[in-house]
């Protein structure tokens, strides 16, 4: 008796701590979790087994009940055995379900193991002639009752994860039946996480319970407002009717500070998405910052050298397929490089051929590269097919991370990282570089620094060389994200023409500005107009800004005569 | 542009279109001179195509304006004709619904919608045809050449508006057919069937005879003062500027006039072809015109409907016969034109003195530096 009062009291004092406390300890205990977790487990089983040792052997009639044919006397069996706190109980059920539990003729318990040997489940000796066994019997209301125990057992698992599945399972499935277990569990409960889910799912249940004192629902409600997700929501939300008027009240303030919660991480969802089209935008549009914004560059075929940094990837990826399997993983980043050269040669033979002879000509350079992507797409079509090819995701790049209600994507948070890498190598290659200094230098004053001994004509080569390199990089990326097709490009020209426009021409700053501003506005827009009209909205804007300023969010500095 | 070239081009739109409407009509399906409908109604499509390629023409070779969404304004001329048809069928469509086009059923709306009312009338149909496309260029020329957006800028502008109408025009929502357009038109003008040969052979003469007459509008404009001036903006704006002139509204003017031209071809275009649907709306659409005019000649009136023609005409062999080469082949005559070809095809014919102020000049080469004395970074 005096044991039991003890651990209420413990349980109280925990529940208090856990309210305030537990929040900041599971974020400082973080990395240790995973030691710590292992020494308590080890305790607990031993302070059960000191504790609830002794009286299951005094009344072993709950394992015998098993034994009976009796579907009643099961049941009751089945529950005394997961009263009983025996850590062995967990190991008899779980075969029990799983249709492994035998009873023997003196009305022991053998287990039969997958390679057909017996054990004494309350031993774990290996029983070597178990004589004539018949399997433990199951019904329906034995197999509910079964769960019922498990659920309630899996409470007092060694193992954290498993004890806050059982925790989130009683929370989803609220049993007010599996309230004795659960006030027990979180009494044992250190590890502050698993303590709230347990908090939670005691909340859930205690809501249905019909005889809960107003103090208790109170209280419950509070636990599920902290939780604050849609399924406390939802739970909150069917106690509505019938409640005195103090819970009615409490439940309403819940519901809506829940509502605040979510939409407050469904902003900062929609922020993240943002981010994420702002950075793909971002990387499409890096390389025509290059050719457009820096040389002047109208380059329509922009997107066909995305395309071509795609299909450089998938590629890449079938050579190391054939040659080099172990290095798949990494084929992505060894597909940036390839990706880089191949798209940058093809860019630098485009400036030699053609793109010269039209300089100071925007107009006749802008249907002249237009012409060209139609023949990169038909050539492109016409060696790999119209259809899409399958370009594959590594392990790393797959998944989400959770965080708090966020959900991160991993390819898109991969996709954010290497855009601003990206850029921060475009911004130092033409910052700290003799060949970025000789190409400020060309576009700033040709004819100086041409004077300077600086080749110019093989400066707006490599110039367009970079731009076109980079616009094969980000087809890299895009190949995780969009399907590697012919027409890959077309979708991100105009956008891509866009955002350098909108952040104003000539300026790196202003596009990265521009790119992430599009971005997150689309994707605000999105829940509120729809995909296609928000994105048409976004277009009018544009359209609207660019008549208030010609010159972009960013004009450069200085005077020029118009053409 | 000499009287004779003037003379020869409607001489040429007219008599042809006439000879292919008497091959068909007069000779015997199979002998040997027959036209048959189906090269009536294609020749119907080329003449509505040269119209827009003549709006084109008149921004792009006669005021600087290269416009990269002129289509945008040819569809919405075209949605003007389609919603007439439409509503010419009547009970005739697959639900029977006297009051309501197929697709609305199909989307289960229960009545029209407002700007439906009228289409049923031929004349609020042209009039459509000619206001919406040309108050949206009003518009929108008014509000880019009064802030002064030139150049690419412009071209990048025009190129959103005609992705944003082909976005909008793709929504259900929006009650233009969505996805599939409009089509399955059977009759118009009180039930002159539009399958049957005189009718094909009566829009072919109709198209023929609008080109003409846009032709000859066109052409006085831009022999008149106003076109002189015009000339003037495309190849010095800014000194066009300094010496009195307002430019935008120069600009403005041949802009509108262009829109509805486009329109009015979209509009022949429609019953001719039998559908219209958004695909019409895409920019490629809108900078493949633009290229019918440079191989013409940008710059000469004959020369863009010459251009629009041939390229055609070129598009339905291609793709007849080797559909994978028609995208190397448009693609290749780009580039070949821009480097090559900067008159187009009418400037390989002898120029004679009094022709030499429609040609464009080439504008001054400009080297990068001296176009922009430009930072890289701020």
């Amino acid at each position: 008796m005096r044991a039991v009062a003890s651990k209420a009291e413990r349980a109280v004092t925990k529940r208090v701590l856990a309210r305030f406390v537990a929040p900041l300890l599971a974020i400082a205990a973080g990395g240790r979790g995973r030691s710590r977790s292992r020494a308590r487990a080890a305790c607990a089983v031993l302070g059960l087994w000191f504790v609830f040792a002794q009286p299951a052997r005094a009344q072993p009639t709950g394992a015998e009940l098993l034994g009976s044919s009796n579907f009643a006397d099961i049941q009751r069996g089945v529950e005394a055995v997961a009263g009983s706190g025996d850590p062995h109980a967990l190991p008899i059920l779980a075969a029990m379900q799983e249709g492994r539990l035998y009873a023997r003729g003196d009305r022991s318990l053998a287990a039969k193991s997958s390679d057909g040997s017996y054990t004494d489940p309350l031993t774990g000796a290996a029983i070597a002639n178990p004589g004539a066994v018949k399997p433990v019997r199951l019904n329906n209301n034995v197999r509910r009752a079964l769960d019922a125990a498990l659920g309630a057992l899996r409470l007092f698992s060694p193992d954290p994860g498993t004890r806050q599945i059982a925790a989130e399972a009683i929370f989803k499935g609220r049993d007010p039946a599996a309230l004795p277990a659960l006030n027990r569990a979180i009494g044992e409960e250190k590890e502050p996480g698993v303590n709230r889910t347990m908090e939670q799912a005691r909340a859930s249940a205690l809501l249905l319970k019909n005889d809960a004192s107003d103090t208790d629902k109170l209280a419950a409600i509070a636990t599920l407002r902290d939780r604050g997700d849609i399924d406390a929501r939802a739970m909150l939300a069917t106690l509505a009717t019938g409640q005195p008027p103090a819970v009615t009240a409490a439940v309403a303030e819940a519901v809506n500070a829940i509502d605040l919660h979510l939409r407050l991480w469904s902003w900062l969802q929609n922020a993240y998405y943002g981010l994420s089209l702002g950075s793909v935008l971002l990387l499409a549009a890096a390389g025509l910052a290059i050719t457009f914004g820096v040389m002047g560059v109208i380059n329509m075929a922009h997107g066909e050298l995305l395309m071509i940094g795609a299909y450089a990837t998938y590629l890449v990826q079938n050579a190391i397929r054939a040659h080099a399997p172990l290095l798949s993983g990494a084929s992505l980043l060894i597909a940036v490089p390839v990706a880089f050269v191949v798209a940058g040669a093809v860019g630098i033979a485009i400036e030699r051929l053609m793109i010269r002879y039209l300089y100071g000509r925007p107009l006749e350079t802008l249907l002249a590269t237009f012409g060209l992507s139609l023949v990169l797409q038909q050539g492109v079509r016409s060696i790999f097919g119209p259809t899409n090819l399958s370009v594959t995701t590594p392990d790393w790049m797959s998944g989400a991370i959770g965080l708090g209600g966020l959900s991160l994507t991993a390819n898109r948070l991969c996709i954010i990282l290497f855009a601003i890498a990206v850029f921060a190598a475009l911004q130092a290659a033409l910052r700290y570089t003799s060949l970025g200094l000789r190409m400020r230098a060309v576009t700033q004053n040709r004819r100086m620094a041409s004077a300077m001994g600086i080749r110019t004509p093989w400066i707006d080569a490599m110039t367009f060389g970079l731009g076109s390199g980079v616009a094969g990089m980000a087809g890299v990326a895009l190949s995780q994200i969009d399907n590697v097709s012919p027409n890959l490009g077309q979708g991100y020209i105009i956008d891509s023409f866009m955002v350098v426009v909108f952040g104003g021409v000539g300026n790196l700053w202003g596009t990265a500005v521009g790119a992430l501003t599009l971005g997150v506005l689309n994707k605000f827009l999105e829940p509120v107009a729809g995909a296609v009209l928000g994105k048409i909205v976004v277009l009018i804007a544009i359209i609207l800004f660019i008549q208030r300023r010609p010159r972009g969010l960013f004009p450069t500095k200085g005077r020029f005569v118009e053409a | 542009m000499s009287r004779l070239a003037a003379t020869l081009t409607i001489a040429c739109v007219l008599g042809s279109a006439l000879l292919l409407i008497v091959l068909n009509q007069a000779t015997p399906p199979g002998s040997a001179a027959h036209v048959s409908t189906y090269a009536v109604s294609l020749a119907g499509k080329y003449l509505s195509y040269a119209m827009l390629a003549l709006a084109v023409d008149l921004v792009w070779g006669f005021a600087g304006i290269l416009s990269l969404g002129h289509a945008a304004f040819f569809a919405l001329g075209g949605y003007a004709m389609g919603m007439y048809l439409m509503r010419q069928i009547g009970t005739r469509g697959v639900y029977a619904n006297p009051d309501l086009p197929d697709f609305m059923v199909f989307l289960n709306w229960h009545e029209l919608p407002w700007y439906w009312w009228g289409f049923n009338w031929f004349p609020v149909a042209v009039l459509a045809a000619l206001l919406v496309p040309g108050i949206l260029a009003l518009v929108f020329g008014w509000l880019a050449f009064r802030s002064r957006v030139t150049g690419v800028y412009l071209s990048i502008i025009t190129q959103a508006l005609t992705y944003a109408l082909l976005l909008a025009f793709f929504r259900n929502d929006m009650g233009f057919g969505g996805n599939n357009g409009l089509t399955d038109f059977k009759d118009m003008l009180g039930g002159i069937s539009l399958q049957s040969d005189a009718t094909r052979c009566g829009l072919l003469l109709a198209t023929a005879i609008l080109l003409s007459a846009a032709f000859l509008l066109t052409r006085a404009m831009v022999l008149s003062r106003y076109g002189k001036v015009l000339v003037a903006v495309r190849d010095a704006e800014s000194r066009t500027r300094f010496l009195g002139y307002r430019p935008e509204r120069y600009k403005l003017v041949a802009w509108v006039v262009s829109a509805m031209i486009a329109s009015i071809g979209g509009a022949l275009y429609v019953p001719q072809v039998g559908i219209i649907n958004p695909g019409e709306f895409a920019p490629a659409n809108s900078i493949e015109a633009v290229i019918w005019v440079a191989i013409g000649g940008r710059g000469t009136l004959s020369g863009a409907i010459l251009g629009a023609v041939l390229v055609n005409f070129g598009k339905t062999l291609f793709t007849g016969a080797l559909p994978e080469l028609w995208l190397f082949a448009l693609g290749g005559l780009f580039i070949a034109v821009t480097l090559f070809l900067p008159n187009g095809i009418i400037g390989l014919l002898p120029r004679r003195k009094d022709a030499a102020v429609d040609e464009p000049e080439q504008p001054p080469v400009l080297t990068t530096s001296e176009a922009a004395a430009r930072e890289v970074t701020s």
